[in-house]
């Protein structure tokens, strides 16, 4: 397998995968020295995922991280201290210490929409980014991940389903780690790959090998093209594990001993760096340069996240109302005439070629039936999981107009047959 | 000058922001075609086209979700709740994602939830109801409930001007029952300031939406026996108009709140609590209340009369309070 990933791609993959578990490990010890004040959630055997699939967006496109997405806060270009301060309840955190873990986020610069605790509410509102992205001209894509655990919600479904019908650029990743919290995968959902989920939306999905951040990269890139050319939502189901227990508190002595011996071989990093070693991407001085980096930086993060005083406790009454301390303005890619009148101005009736089936592309608007054309070319091996029925693809400027009565002819026809 | 009704009023409010900002955009159910099961957003899709009224699947949730995701792009969006009864539909992504996104991480959402609310209209246990204290209670969101047109009109296009979620509760039995003339031009209405509809001395009724009407019916009668009323109309709940409860209470020494909400948790046990801590002295009688029944809201006429507050129980009401 081979994508059209530079050597320093790769290294900066591995780069990225490190910082991740590293960082994981300085808030380990944090929690043990009581310095994390609330619940610490690690991605201990997942970093592959996290990473790999936040690699293959561009910058203009929009995430929502989950509590075990560290790796793609780290892609995003948050740096450790912002982490670091989360958990710490800082002053100087994203959130001023109102917030702690993933939750935080950056609406005009890093395009990252901060999580809440509920499982699957992400999804529909991402599905609002890529809608919007999509009627401002952004040609972005919206991604989001959920465990196999989230994929029970009804906001699993409902965002699903509003993302397929309006043929969202939407990316939703499934990080199957088999387990939410201490309920296996196969008491969640009775099926084994939760990629089938996609047939019931009419929508492409693939498979993965979560601890291969090639794969994980390659299939990501993959659907991300397929999302910013306008084919619709796409669902990633990547396989994996949850290498430690839910939380930090979590000894997760639920998990046999098995598992975690069997997943322990097919460790991401130790894979990565056997793929670095064996295609001569690298030699013993690079990586010992990008581990002494590393460590370096963590322990002046760590300084400086540490050196954050907490927040004064009048915060806490401050912010709950946006009282004119942000200004609104959504960046418009297209002229905003063509949604006034007169351009705007349709006959307001379906067109419907069979009985329910809608034209796509009226309906969903100009942005949506628009080439596009994306950056770097990449080959992907990646087999679609679930390939969407063709005709939901179809675009209203070729499909002719039908009638919205079956025909005489075609009455009598059924009544034939019956 | 045209008479306009409450329901047009609102209308012309979606109308009038729509024109004037193409980053408004109207999400819900049955909302372009159709018009909206009320018709309030009827030739909204006509003018606007496809891309601005956008007609969902049966998905309260992912109705509120992608407004949420919208209104961060920098979009303002209005979503319907065919009957605001389903709004329980969506209760999490309105109290946790909405509802705390400008507090906890700084990012606002303008975003507004309108839909019918209310009985009397035999609408039966699932389209009667008045779950707006579900929202009060929940610090972030905005909560607006309009007795008039001229209100409604100015209060929605503040609602969608805001930069906050806002929710605006529509009473239906008003829809097609009041009307009057609304200036020509543009006006806006500001949220969190109460109105006082009629002044008195002897007590203050406080009110809102369909409410609010029957409140003033009685407040003519009880002035045909000497009782002047000073009648307040809410409109809105959160923020609520705490400065204009107080002064009116000073005034008249006697408070009455009526609302159609049911009893327990209503507005009315708030305002008694603002009333007790800012003004108990000025007290001269119990703070009284007059609310609908703590019950479901139910379908047969004369369950859902009794069950309901009228005109005849506030003047009764008042009539004991009067008496202090």
């Amino acid at each position: 397998m081979d994508v059209s990933l530079t050597k320093k791609q790769k290294l900066e993959l591995y780069y990225f995968m490190t910082l991740n578990r590293s960082l994981e490990d300085r808030l380990v010890n944090l929690f043990k020295q009581n310095k994390v004040v609330g619940g610490l959630y690690g991605s201990l055997g997942q970093e592959a995922t996290s990473v790999g699939t936040a690699y293959a967006l561009g910058p203009g496109d929009w995430i929502a991280p989950m509590i075990r997405n560290v790796g793609a806060l780290l892609v995003r270009g948050y740096k450790p201290r912002d982490i670091l301060t989360q958990y710490m309840a800082r002053y100087t955190s994203p959130t001023l210490g109102k917030d702690g873990t993933s939750h935080f986020g950056d609406l005009k610069v890093r395009h990252v929409v901060s999580p809440i605790s509920m499982l699957g509410d992400l999804i529909p509102v991402m599905t609002g980014i890529a809608m919007a992205g999509r009627y401002l001209g952004q040609k972005i894509v919206a991604m989001t991940w959920i465990g196999d655990g989230g994929t029970s919600t009804g906001a699993f479904h409902e965002g699903m389903n509003l993302a397929a019908v309006q043929k969202a650029p939407f990316v939703l990743i499934i990080e199957n780690n088999g387990w939410a919290y201490s309920t296996p995968v196969g008491r969640q959902v009775p099926i084994k790959d939760l990629a089938d989920r996609a047939k019931a939306y009419g929508i492409q999905s693939y498979i993965m090998d979560g601890n291969d951040v090639i794969a994980v990269y390659e299939t990501t890139k993959k659907a991300v093209d397929q999302c910013r050319a306008g084919d619709g939502p796409v669902i990633i189901e990547s396989k994996t594990m949850r290498m430690r227990g839910h939380a930090q508190h979590d000894p997760a002595e639920y998990v046999p001993k098995e598992m975690f011996a069997k997943w322990k071989k097919l460790d991401p990093l130790e894979r990565y760096e056997k793929y670095l070693t064996e295609n001569k991407l690298w030699d013993e001085k690079t990586k010992k340069e990008i581990d002494t980096r590393i460590d370096r930086e963590l322990t002046a993060e760590l300084e400086i996240a540490e050196s954050g005083p907490f927040p004064p406790a009048e915060l806490s009454e401050q912010g709950v109302y946006c009282d004119g301390c942000h200004e609104i303005e959504a960046t418009w890619n297209r002229p905003k005439n063509e949604l006034m009148p007169p351009k705007s101005s349709v006959e307001p009736v379906w067109k419907l070629s069979a009985v329910g089936e809608i034209e796509q592309g009226e309906a969903r608007g100009a942005a949506a039936t628009d080439e596009v054309t994306s950056g770097g070319r990449v080959s992907v091996d990646a087999k679609p999981h679930f390939d969407a029925p063709a005709k939901s693809v179809q675009k209203s400027k070729t499909a002719k107009p039908a009638p919205t009565k079956p025909s005489a002819k075609k009455s009598a026809a059924r009544k034939k047959r019956s | 000058m045209a008479q306009v009704t409450f329901l047009e009023a609102i209308r012309q409010a979606l109308f009038e922001e729509m024109d004037r900002d193409p980053a408004v955009v109207m999400i819900g159910e049955d909302i372009g075609v159709y018009g909206g099961a009320f018709k309030v957003t009827a030739g909204l899709l006509e003018r606007f086209g496809w891309e601005r009224v956008i007609d969902t699947p049966i998905s309260e949730t992912a109705i509120i979700g992608a407004a949420i995701g919208m209104s961060y792009q920098g979009l303002r969006p209005v979503a319907e709740m065919q009957f605001i009864d389903f709004i329980a539909c969506c209760f999490n992504q309105l109290t946790n994602f909405a509802a705390k996104s400008h507090y906890r991480w700084g990012a606002p959402v303008p975003m507004v939830v309108r839909g019918p609310s209310g009985g009397g209209v035999h609408g039966g246990p699932f389209h009667s109801q008045n779950p707006e204290m579900y929202f009060a209670h929940t610090p972030g969101l905005k909560v607006i409930y309009p007795a008039t047109a001229y209100d409604a009109k100015g209060l929605m296009k503040s609602a969608i001007r805001d930069n906050n979620p806002v929710l605006f509760f529509e009473h239906k039995f008003l829809y097609r029952r009041i009307k009057e003339e609304l200036p020509e031009g543009e006006y806006l209405v500001p949220i969190g300031k109460a109105a006082v509809k009629r002044e008195g001395q002897h007590l203050t009724i406080i009110s809102y939406a369909a409410m609010l009407h029957t409140s003033l019916e009685a407040a003519e009668i009880l002035a045909r026996e000497g009782i002047e009323c000073e009648v307040i109309d809410l409109r809105t709940l959160l923020p609520l108009d705490k400065e204009t409860i107080l002064a009116s209470v000073k005034k008249t020494n006697k408070l009455l709140i009526v609302h159609e909400d049911t009893r327990t948790g209503g507005i009315a046990g708030e305002i008694a609590a603002i009333v007790c801590e800012g003004a108990f002295d000025d007290l001269d009688g119990p703070i009284v209340r007059v609310t609908s029944l703590d019950t479901p809201v139910p379908y047969s006429p004369p369950l859902e009369e009794h069950f309901l507050p009228n005109a005849e129980k506030i003047v009764t009401a008042a009539r004991e309070l009067a008496k202090y």
